[in-house]
């Protein structure tokens, strides 16, 4: 059986997390440019050119984009013909504490809901793990900041709600988060599975390349129709109105059960700070 | 474009209107949710917030020679009912994102002051507008405690304006 050393993983966290939130995916940065070119007034369009600017200066000096950076959320796939030599909570937790501090980032974690105390070294990390078949351990990282994580919800719609109760929900959420969530946004939409499942749905669907398309050709003509409803909201770039609210919809689906009809809506902002490793 | 520097008085923030871009230069406050709590509390403060401007950030931490980390805005709604009792003791101006209640926006009005977003997400480049930090209070909350930052041509926009008017699609 094949081995990991937990101290490369905790090394490929590390590296991961710093490296994401001082650069933005370049297909984010087309996206970006493309929206730019097509808002009209000087408004929207002078907020898209700050958000350019900074993905440049920040590359350029390799410090953060944000200065919400986040919670770190990993991702675990776990190939069950792979060992890790030592503890994999652990192993991810340090590499989190590394990158947080050698990478001068802020450490937004809180100890407890109502004492709010601070980790003060931004761990825990939020972990996901799943086994899978293989030899490999492939870590999806993510730093995932509260603007627009505070707009996201769950609702349970009812099946007689339909395509167009998801629709409506999924319109009205992001028209009354407003440009809270700093818009442009990528929405990551979970249809399915129970009230649990439809969240780590929308969760992985933020976490989708921007530029893959659904393998269900129905989901893929949904996205690019949600896509076009929520732009045709006009909240625009930072909420000032405009064309682009919205970058990208990306919806995950699971069965369910026959009464049910769970809604996830997992919003992430322009700042959208994640990455693969394969170990 | 509008340059503004603070102290703010009720003449300039008149001829303030939605969606106007305003460089603002010299000294601005810090505080977010936790300073504006003990801000609230602490009404016999030394702090002079007569035509003051608050900035909602919580900066990361500054590398070593650097000034400050990334300092863009946080949101602002989470501050609404907390800005009240500070516009009431002179605050002018404040700077987030993101929209805000109407009980705010009317409190906003009627003492006149003025709320102004800056480009969310932008850390990295609102940073390089600030020339220098100083902590002046509640030191213990870290990246939460208020600050004195001094500005050159800090970029933000008008959002609510005392007469009436939003930067908001979604407000009326
Ligand atoms: S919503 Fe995103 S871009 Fe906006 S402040 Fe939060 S982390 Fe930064």
């Amino acid at each position: 059986m094949r081995t990991v050393s937990a101290e490369k993983l905790t090394k490929a966290v590390k590296d991961s997390l710093i490296k994401i939130n001082y650069e933005l995916d370049n297909s984010l940065v087309t996206l970006l440019k493309k929206a730019k070119s097509k808002e009209t007034s000087n408004l929207s369009k002078s907020i898209l050119d700050d958000i350019l600017e900074n993905q440049a200066l920040a590359r350029d000096r390799k410090a953060p984009l944000c200065q919400d950076t986040g919670v770190a959320v990993i991702f675990v796939e776990h190939g069950l013909d792979v060992r890790l030599d030592g503890n994999l909570d652990d192993a991810i937790n340090a590499g989190v504490r590394l990158a947080y501090d050698e990478g001068y980032l802020r450490k937004s974690v809180v100890q407890h809901p109502f004492n709010r105390e601070n980790t003060k070294d931004n761990t825990p990390a939020i972990i996901h793990t799943k086994l899978v078949d293989g030899d490999q351990i492939k870590l999806k990282i993510a730093s995932k900041g509260a603007g627009s994580e505070n707009m996201s919800k769950v609702v349970m719609l009812t099946p007689s709600d339909g395509i167009e109760g998801v629709k409506k929900l999924v319109l009205d959420t992001i028209f009354d988060a407003g440009g809270k969530p700093c818009p442009p946004i990528i929405v990551g939409i979970g249809v399915g599975g129970n009230f649990e499942k439809s969240a780590m749905l929308a969760k992985e669907a933020i976490l989708r390349d921007l530029d893959d398309s659904n393998p269900d050709p129905s989901l893929n003509a949904l996205e690019k129709e949600l896509l076009s409803e929520i732009n045709a909201l006009g909240v625009g770039p930072m909420g000032v109105g405009g064309e682009t609210t919205c970058l990208a919809v990306k919806i995950n689906t699971f069965p369910m059960h026959i009464a049910s009809l769970p809604v996830a809506i997992n919003i992430q902002c322009h700042s959208a700070r994640h990455m693969e490793v394969t170990l | 474009m509008i340059r503004i520097t603070p102290p703010i008085d009720n003449a300039t923030i008149k001829q303030l209107h939605a969606g106007d871009k305003v460089l603002l230069s010299g000294t601005i406050l810090t505080a977010r949710d936790q300073a504006h709590i003990r801000l609230v509390k602490d009404q016999a403060t030394d702090l002079d917030l007569k035509g003051a401007v608050i900035y909602y950030v919580g900066p990361t931490p500054a590398r070593p020679g650097e000034i400050i980390g990334a300092s863009g805005p946080t949101s602002s709604y989470r501050m609404d009912s907390l800005s009240v009792p500070l516009m009431e003791r002179g605050v002018k101006m404040m700077i987030g994102k993101g929209n805000r209640s109407k009980a705010f926006r009317n409190a906003m009005i009627e003492n006149n002051a003025v709320y102004m977003i800056a480009t969310g997400g932008a850390g990295a480049l609102l940073s390089s507008k600030i020339k220098s930090v100083r902590v002046i209070k509640y030191e213990d909350l870290g990246t939460e405690a208020v600050h004195a930052l001094e500005v050159e041509d800090f970029p933000c926009f008008v959002a609510y304006d005392v007469h009436g008017k939003s930067i908001f699609k979604g407000d009326v």
